[in-house]
């Protein structure tokens, strides 16, 4: 068996994950110009979502095909309830404030959904191993994977991919350009901004929740389960450029190839490497592989 | 302007913890001694926060500067809680000194998220390294004072009334500092950083410096608090420590020196409390406090007994 390969499978899978959780994270940061840390509860919610969905889904004897279907509809359902409430509820009377105040209210808010997902489900962990079972696994170079992980693959690509064609081809995502640009004019020109706003922080932390969501079968779902994913995509974030999609993408493979050569060569470091590359992108371009220049405010 | 009373103020705050502290309880002193632990953390935290920097990522210090002490003792058998302390700051002091270099450079969110990566760095190698106990950590040496082991009953006393004198002795000379001119630029660099450099001063000089006292501050903490806990583990260098920091500054506010203490006494009594009636939500009425102060507080604690003396 070729080592180099399964480093590539396993830097692959693992990218793929990093994408999806990271993605709303940089959607979120670049039209709305918030590092959004509640996008760990998000993802924590969608994690509860979908295994107690799925669970109750199974325990009823439904299909268990359709227990993808389930996953997704999870994470829809939960950032519905809660997302427009944080947005319109909160958010919203904070834009004016500085970045790293609006950081701290959403470190507060991320406090408060932490203990909210404990009473909503008790602190004993979930799980649903099921989905991640029945697709059975696929062989490359000898060494056998589980199938669910291509369905991870799958979905970073689909996501990747929706996201570009709303942004670049739609009239919706054109508006949002002009958005991103300037809130203060587009507002002038007659766009509903706070619209916008809320719409974006809804979507973005759908993706955190579908993140979470479809990660739930393959792991068992604890309480603090979305602070590691914090960093994490931060991390992938501010390598990529924070608010950049390409970026994202870009900050995923770096991670997840890094990551897994790192396991396969050299396992005490693993850890180390993910944030060492994002201190040293962090040093020689502070704002990230793909970003414009900036001119300096005085 | 009225007379300014700060150091009488620190020196009764001192004469209080030494009289009354062989009265409390061993609890109580433990609550104590990390708030003065806290507190030290914080006011290195305010240090730059009155510069208008928030780092994410002090808990890289703290846990330096605990890491520095316990390897004092697992390794020399040395477990003096004064030569802990120094060397936890030494340590913590030279690994600002050299990232400063690099981080004086950054503002705003940049400034926290490098300074979160660089924590997170600490906190990735401490995890994988068996030297030290991996993800468990390890367990220091009971403390003792200038070579004398303190009675089983007593050595809460003497670490509480050591934490008294280091961060009473910490906060008087951030406060003399406070009044030079380069302790004055800090808001002048918040306000407007390039009449800074017009009126032929350094911002980055100015912030590499508030940075080393902050990491130096950050040190000493880190070391009282694990000798008073008695065990350090990596978790000391994860994002959400740095966040408790970033809480306690945020919560006492910029006013004065004695402020950071106050607000760490404060989030260690609301923590004690509320984690003590109701585990699971304790960390909510901690957002909660967080979000409201930061809305109808945003100077901190302090400035509502500013504001009252005012008027």
């Amino acid at each position: 068996m070729d080592p180099i390969l399964s480093v590539i499978v396993d830097g692959i899978m693992y990218s793929a994950w990093l994408f999806i959780a990271a993605l709303g994270l940089t959607l979120i940061y670049g039209v709305m110009k918030i590092v959004n840390v509640t996008h760990g509860s998000f993802y924590a919610l969608g994690a509860y979502a979908g295994a107690s969905f799925t669970g109750a889904w199974l325990a009823r004897g439904y299909p268990p095909m359709l227990s993808y279907a389930v996953l997704a509809a999870a994470a829809v359902v939960i950032t519905l309830a809660f997302a427009p409430l944080v947005e319109r509820g909160i958010l919203r009377f904070m834009y004016a404030k500085d970045e790293v105040v609006i950081l701290l209210i959403t470190y507060a808010l991320f406090l408060i959904l932490e203990d909210t997902i404990k009473l909503i489900w008790g602190v004993n962990p979930y799980f649903i191993a099921q989905p991640y079972a029945l697709l059975g696994s696929f062989e490359v170079g000898g060494l056998s994977y589980p199938t669910y992980n291509l369905i991870l693959v799958g979905l970073a690509l689909v996501m990747g991919g929706a996201l570009a064609w709303l942004q670049h081809s739609t009239r919706v995502g054109k508006l949002l350009l002009a958005v991103i640009h300037d809130p203060e004019v587009s507002r002038a020109m007659g766009i509903n901004v706070g619209k916008y706003y809320l719409v974006t922080f809804t979507f973005g932390s759908m993706l955190a929740a579908l993140a979470g969501s479809f990660t739930a079968p393959t792991v068992s779902v604890v309480p603090g389960l979305g602070v590691e994913v914090i960093v994490l995509s931060f991390a992938v974030v501010v390598i990529g450029g924070l608010g950049s999609l390409p970026g994202a993408a870009l900050g995923a493979v770096m991670v997840g190839l890094v990551r897994s050569i790192s396991v396969h060569y050299m396992p005490q470091v693993e850890l180390f490497v993910i944030y060492f590359v994002m201190a040293m992108v962090l040093a020689f371009r502070p704002r990230g592989l793909f970003s414009l220049a900036e001119p300096r405010k005085i | 302007m009225k007379r300014d009373r700060t150091p009488e103020m620190i020196g009764i705050i001192f004469l209080v913890v030494v009289l009354s502290g062989a009265w409390l309880p061993q609890w109580a002193l433990f609550i104590l001694t990390i708030a003065f632990a806290h507190g030290l953390v914080a006011l290195g935290l305010m240090l730059m926060l009155r510069a208008g920097l928030v780092s994410f990522g002090q808990a890289l210090y703290y846990c330096l500067g605990a890491y520095a002490a316990g390897a004092l003792g697992k390794f020399l058998g040395m477990s003096d809680i004064f030569v802990q302390m120094l060397a936890g700051a030494a340590v913590a002091g030279f690994a600002a000194f050299v990232l400063g270099f690099l981080l004086a450079k950054y503002r705003g969110i940049f400034f926290g998220l490098l300074s979160l990566a660089l924590s997170m760095i600490l906190y990735g190698l401490l995890v994988k390294n068996e030297a030290l106990g991996s993800t468990d950590g390890f367990n220091i040496l009971p403390s003792t004072l200038f070579g004398i082991r303190p009675a089983a009953d007593w050595v809460r006393y003497c670490v509480a009334v050591a934490a008294a004198f280091a961060g009473l002795s910490a906060a008087l000379l951030v406060h003399r500092y406070l009044n030079t001119p380069l302790g004055r630029l800090a808001p002048a660099i918040k306000d407007n950083e390039i009449r800074v450099e017009y009126m032929g001063t350094s911002a980055r000089h100015a912030i590499h410096v508030k940075y080393v006292i902050a990491a130096v501050l950050a040190g000493a903490g880190g070391a009282l608090a694990a000798t008073n806990v008695g065990h350090i583990d990596p978790e000391m260098a994860y994002w959400t420590t740095s966040g408790e920091f970033i809480f306690i500054t945020i919560l006492a506010g910029t006013g004065n020196v004695i402020a950071p203490f106050a607000g760490a006494l404060i989030f260690g009594v609301i923590h004690t409390m509320a984690y003590d009636l109701s585990p699971n939500t304790w960390q909510m009425s901690l957002g909660t406090a967080l979000l409201a102060l930061i809305v109808f507080l945003p100077e901190g604690l302090w400035s509502l007994f500013v504001r009252r003396k005012a008027a």
